[in-house]
């Protein structure tokens, strides 16, 4: 029996000697760069309409006008309670001298994360996903692969725990290259800061009911999660593609064109709700933290990620049974 | 009685309708060179793919080292090393990363049997070069390394001297030969080329359209089928005294040809000479597959 660290460590040499993860490295550090640029210029224009150091006192206006409009009577509580929340907000970006209308390298992060999600993350997850196995076949190399002394499934296994740990990696190289790239220009505070969350989205529209503040690095964390949560979905299905379909490049055609259409559908299926089953309209699951509207009525974090499992389990398990089946020509 | 390394059996593979191997069975012999010979598409690929674990057989057995390679995979593949048409390392690590890599996939082989095979085939000092750097002919090479490392007993190699140079071709021919006859593997070579087989194997088995059609030893199958080639003026002169000791065949070129034997054909040159008739061209000539084919199938054609 061979041990399965031998085929994951064989696997990892590949994937290294092909520099995949490099030129990935090098793709979110040259986008991060020039994210953080754009929003530099954001900055210095609303410093410029602003005024310059006056975001202080602005705050401080601001929060005298909340205190005053809480204790009076005549709001109602709910009303009350979210100026409260948007009070604290305000007391503590004063308190810990954070522009709000500045971004600190955190904060950074996580708009990076949450508008990566949908398709930035999972193109660069595709780019390594894709061939890992078709390239194999593309070679020839699949010939010697499956002619060792080593059952198919656990040539397989190795393969998709390397893809992964490949995952969680290019999972933490876009945390780590956002925060520290765009910390150079926006300082690296802000870990903290308070975030909103917690909204609920019914029939009624968008329910604040259950709306909280936590820290910024809660927050973080969670994004995190769902990130790493969509990388490894989309990562599955493209490791089907890649069992499935021996060319790369049409497999990688295929994820694209399904990526870009939940994008695009995402925008206009509204009143197609069967629509809501596709695993590319539910990618979006920081939106659910934010409170923004989901594509299609009815949808939650929790349905999304239900949805997401079922296509996750049914790649691994369409990828395993075709590839300890299939007669290699 | 020798040893039996390699025991196929009733082997049969269908494709949607079609009976691409239909039935073959052949048994390896330990330190023999067993040659597997067929033009392209008869399904020598096929067969071959099947003994290699790549392609399930529909029916039929393949016992390697005595473990039935369907129920008992990993302790049949132990036994066998093997090279399916091209050998297609990976270009992008070095030879010496890419027999990590396959040594890694055995059990219990290291740094020491890696270091051993490198210098059986010769690679040691281009080991650490990238794959893509290498010629064709170390490719082969490094991909003999590689089905070597698991010091296995069958060695199967499809097509070994494909796109090889002359010299290559010679080189491959006597490492597969020392493979046989001084460590004691059976190699299973398969070819399209009689003259190959014929220089390289004991035994052959000759396939064609997906069945065994006769199964001998090199001497058998192609003694008393080697032709002489004639020319010589005056033309009909020469015919007639041919003629008159053995049965000729006039080719459309306007040579003849002969049967071939050692003793009585420099007579029936002596003879010609002795008549007059100045002999310009006179040579061996191996019978074709084609020719061989003719006559074995009995006039079924190639496909």
């Amino acid at each position: 029996m061979i041990p399965l660290n031998k085929l994951i460590h064989n696997e990892m040499m590949k994937l290294i000697a092909k520099k995949r993860l490099v030129v990935i490295a090098i793709i979110i550090g040259f986008l991060v760069a020039m994210f953080t640029y754009a929003q530099y210029k954001e900055v210095e224009r609303q410093r410029e309409k602003l005024g310059t150091d006056d975001w202080r006192t602005m705050i401080q206006q601001t929060i005298i006008d909340q205190q005053n409009r809480i204790s009076s009577a005549r709001i109602s509580d709910e009303w009350k309670k979210q100026l409260q929340i948007s009070l604290q907000q305000n007391q503590y970006y004063l308190d810990h001298d954070i522009n709000p209308s500045e971004p600190g390298a955190p904060t950074f992060m996580r708009i990076f994360l949450e508008n990566s999600i949908e398709l930035f993350i999972p193109l660069m997850v595709m780019v390594i996903a894709s061939d890992i196995v078709s390239s194999e076949h593309s070679q020839g190399s699949i010939k010697l692969l499956l002619t060792r002394p080593v059952k198919r499934w656990k040539v397989l296994l190795s393969k998709y725990i390397t893809l992964s740990l490949a995952i969680s990696l290019i999972v933490a190289i876009a945390g780590l290259l956002s925060y520290s790239i765009s910390g150079l220009v926006f300082g690296y505070k802000g870990w903290g800061a308070p975030v909103l969350t917690g909204f609920t989205v019914s029939d009624a529209g968008l329910n604040t009911a259950s709306v909280k503040l936590i820290d910024q690095w809660q927050f973080l964390l969670m994004d995190f999660g769902l990130v790493w949560l969509v990388a490894i979905v989309v990562g599955t299905l493209s490791f089907m593609l890649s069992v499935l379909i021996r060319s790369t490049a049409a497999g990688m055609g295929v994820m694209l064109a399904a990526l870009i259409s939940g994008a695009i559908l995402s925008n206009m299926v509204s009143s197609w709700e069967s629509a809501k089953y596709f695993f590319m309209v539910n990618l979006k699951l920081t939106n659910y933290m934010n409170g923004n509207p989901p594509p299609i009525e009815g949808m939650t974090l929790s349905f999304s990620m239900m949805v997401l499992l079922v296509w996750w389990a049914a790649g691994l398990f369409v990828s395993f049974f075709v590839f300890t089946k299939k007669d290699v020509f | 009685m020798e040893k039996i390394t390699l025991s196929v059996h009733n082997l049969k593979k269908v494709i949607g309708k079609k009976e691409i191997i239909k039935g073959i069975s052949f048994d390896l012999k330990e330190g023999e060179v067993f040659g597997f010979l067929g033009p392209n598409g008869a399904g020598k690929t096929t067969t071959i793919r099947m003994l290699v674990g790549l392609i399930k057989p529909t029916s039929g057995s393949i016992q390697i080292g005595g473990y039935n390679i369907v129920d008992n995979f990993e302790e049949a593949m132990k036994h066998l090393g093997c090279i399916v048409e091209n050998p297609e390392l990976y270009p992008y690590l070095s030879g010496y990363d890419n027999l990590r890599h396959f040594a890694n996939m055995l059990d219990g082989i290291g740094k020491e049997r890696i270091r051993e095979v490198t210098e059986l085939v010769g690679l040691k000092d281009r080991i650490h070069d990238r794959v893509k750097t290498y010629s064709l002919g170390m490719r082969q090479r490094l991909g003999i390394a590689q089905a070597l490392l698991g010091r296995p007993k069958v060695l199967i190699l499809d097509e070994p001297t494909n796109g090889l140079d002359p010299a290559g071709i010679r080189e491959m021919r006597e490492f597969i030969r020392f493979l046989a006859e001084d460590e004691g593997l059976s190699v299973l070579v398969s070819s399209h080329l009689l003259s190959e087989i014929q220089l390289l194997c004991d035994r052959v088995a000759i396939i064609s359209r997906g069945a065994v059609i006769r199964t001998d030893t090199v001497l058998n199958l192609l003694s008393n089928r080697e032709r002489v080639i004639w020319r010589f003026h005056p033309f009909e002169m020469g015919k007639e005294v041919l003629r008159s000791v053995t049965t000729i065949d006039e080719r459309e070129d306007g040579s003849i040809s002969t049967e071939y034997d050692e003793i009585t054909t420099p007579e029936w040159n002596k003879m010609l000479v002795e008549a007059g008739v100045s002999v310009t061209e006179m040579y061996r000539k191996m019978p074709v597959l084609e020719d061989l084919f003719l006559e074995l199938t009995g006039g079924d054609s190639i496909e």
